[in-house]
């Protein structure tokens, strides 16, 4: 375990204390075998007290967390066989979003979702999650490829955004974003998306309007990333964690919203500190999910989804 | 999302669509781009262009109207629609609610667009028009749920539907909200497309961020004004994130056709008779369209000075709900 996030800093304490102790191994005395037993108790209720009342942006950085399980990672350790796909046939492959047919609990389905990629190289090659509008198209052909063939669509989402640069208007990044809203909507097979880490603006929503949203605990879901969000109301970045709290973004706040479908609970400290517990979690409720779906007939299935999100957005009317 | 905040984003703007340019004695304009300075009426008269460098002032949602439809066929609906914060969403000091009340005040409509019907050469249409003056032209819930009835009341009546937009994004204030709007609007697309009825987006300046990336780049057919500012990521957002310098005026509708974004930059003089071409050649055919009839249909007319004409009358009602839509 390893706590290294500024409010973590209690635990972090804790942490040394029990890892030096620990390193005595047998040469530990009656007293600090003792001594260790209460810090290791000490840690797991002062990490469930930390994590229970997180703020926003706290939230944020472990969302950001460098060690989070990424798609890949949980692709791993929830699908018995992956066969990932690349390429938009038409420019290029944009490894920001990774995919393919994947055996998951007996059946197969497709899983789309955004990688970062760990570590320097990885993380380049991965363009750190952010697609460009390849991206978007690979995405799009993986999910009309699926309804092709009746396979039901997970997307894992997790970016800050879509890229940013001038070649991406040049390819046409807004259209590649609608074109993926678009063939959303109408897809005739069951789509669940889940945010494992930051759902960040419309790069996020491009790869998941579905019928079930389910976002792990300590994940977000922004309309833009609270420091761009800052800097558009306020003209600065600085303002970022208060814009987080008052758009309300963690898992937590948008579920009590109304706004996500299910809360998938992480372990102790964060799914970083425990990936295979965390894909186990999201795999329950992936497999309960589509078991539902799956018992929906498709067209009762698109006319749901299509009403869900009609329903979305409160106004009023003035007198 | 709404990546280019309100007012500034890139290339010489007026820091407001039809305000700042105007002298204090009303009688002369100065153009914010090439700094000519131009006689008010005559300004008008040119449909608020600039008659030196052709640059193309902004224009309200009321005035956008009345450049394109028909005198007096245009009826508001939803005039009274207004947003209801959400989140209740205060940062710094200062609330949206507070936010919303001072934008209705100062531009003197409800929200960042307007929704109705009316004709163009006779021919009748549903339309959203967006509005950037009132936040930015920002889209939260109101101006998704404005944009989808439009969508609607095409789908319900038969009508090609038209879409004006501008804006710079999402509205952060709506957080979440704001951002599923896209998709709401997005899937009411989706089913006019499958009852096969034409969907026309016009672009002006600015539009970016979670517009761009949703309504405005799905049209059948997608016109743009010329030297408007279209993009996901405008310049100054480009610049921010990438660390590089940017030529003026590099991401603009001429940019985007050149691309195979959209199909058509046109002048704003040919607007109107633009879309009157569109509506008869994209007719929807008439066995479809069935027993409704087109609303009271005036007979063509040359596009005229644009504020020598009202903002349309509007037959707004209050209350909601009361154009048969929606319960």
């Amino acid at each position: 375990m390893v706590y290294d996030l500024e409010f973590e800093k209690p635990l972090a304490e804790l942490e040394k204390r029990i890892a030096s102790l620990q390193r005595k191994g047998e040469r530990l005395r009656p007293e600090e075998h003792v001594q260790l037993q209460e810090y290791e108790r000490e840690l797991r209720r002062r990490t469930e007290e930390i994590y229970r009342s997180l703020t926003a942006w706290q939230t944020v950085q472990v969302a950001r967390h460098k060690d989070r399980p990424y798609t890949a990672d949980f692709i791993h350790l929830m699908c018995e066989e992956f066969f990932e796909l690349h390429g938009d046939r038409r420019v290029g492959d944009d490894q920001a979003i990774i995919g393919g047919p994947a055996l998951f609990n007996g059946e197969t389905v497709m899983i789309i979702g955004h990688e970062k990629g760990r570590g320097m190289r990885e993380k380049m090659y991965h363009n750190n999650g952010m697609p460009h509008p390849e991206g978007y198209h690979k995405a799009i052909r993986l999910m009309e490829q699926a309804e092709k063939f009746g396979y039901p669509v997970i997307c894992l989402v997790d970016t800050q955004g879509a890229f940013l640069g001038l070649e991406d208007e040049e390819r046409g990044q807004g259209s590649a974003i609608a074109a993926s809203l678009y063939a959303m909507a109408r897809l005739r097979v069951p789509i669940i998306a889940a945010v494992i880490g930051e759902g960040g603006s419309g790069g996020a929503l491009a790869i998941s309007v579905a019928d079930r949203l389910l976002m792990l605990e300590y994940s977000i879901y922004t309309v833009a990333a609270p420091e761009a969000a800052a800097s558009i109301i306020w003209r600065d970045k600085v303002y970022a964690p208060q814009t987080a709290e008052a758009m309300r973004i963690s898992a937590r706040e948008l579920y009590a919203l109304g706004l996500i479908d299910e809360l998938v609970p992480e372990p102790l400290g964060g799914a970083h500190h425990n990936h295979r517990l965390a894909a186990e979690n999201l795999k329950m409720a992936l497999i309960h999910h589509l078991q539902e779906l799956r018992q929906i007939p498709v067209d009762r299935l698109v006319q749901m989804r299509y009403e869900k999100y009609r329903a979305v957005g409160p106004f009023g009317f003035a007198s | 999302m709404a990546k280019e905040a309100a007012g500034s984003s890139g290339g010489p703007q007026p820091e407001r669509p039809s305000g700042p340019g105007v002298a204090p004695d009303n009688l002369m304009v100065k153009c914010p781009k090439c700094k000519e300075i131009l006689y008010s009426r005559d300004w008008e008269k040119n449909l608020k262009v600039c008659s030196r460098c052709n640059y193309h002032f902004r224009l309200t949602a009321h005035e956008r109207v009345s450049l394109l439809l028909d005198p007096g066929s245009f009826v508001e609906l939803d005039a009274a629609m207004v947003s209801v914060d959400p989140l209740n969403f205060v940062s710094r000091s200062q609330s949206y609610a507070a936010k919303l009340q001072e934008e209705r005040a100062k531009v003197g409509l409800n929200e960042a667009a307007i929704r109705g019907y009316g004709t163009i050469e006779g021919l009748p249409l549903s339309l959203a028009v967006m509005d950037f003056r009132f936040i930015g032209g920002s889209m939260g819930s109101v101006v998704g749920e404005k944009v989808t009835r439009a969508i609607e009341l095409g789908l319900e009546r038969r009508w090609p539907v038209l879409v004006v937009s501008t804006s710079g994004g999402a509205r952060m204030q709506e957080g979440f909200y704001s951002l599923l709007q896209m998709a709401k609007t997005v899937a009411a697309l989706a089913r006019l497309s499958e009852a096969r009825i034409p969907y026309f987006s016009l672009i002006t300046d600015p539009t970016t961020g979670g517009v761009t990336a949703s309504f405005a780049m799905l049209g059948d057919v997608i016109l743009a004004e010329p030297g408007a500012l279209i993009a996901f990521a405008g310049p100054r957002v480009i610049e921010q994130f990438m660390h590089v310098k940017l030529p003026e005026g590099t991401v603009n509708s001429e940019f985007v056709l050149q691309h195979g974004m959209i199909d058509a930059v046109v002048h704003r003089r040919e607007l109107r008779a633009t879309l009157a071409r569109l509506l008869r050649l994209y007719k929807v055919p008439e066995a479809e369209r069935a027993q409704q009839s087109a609303p009271a249909a005036q007979s063509s007319v040359e596009a005229a000075t644009l504020l020598s004409r009202q903002p349309a009358q509007s037959r707004a009602e209050v209350g909601g709900g009361q154009d048969g839509l929606r319960s």
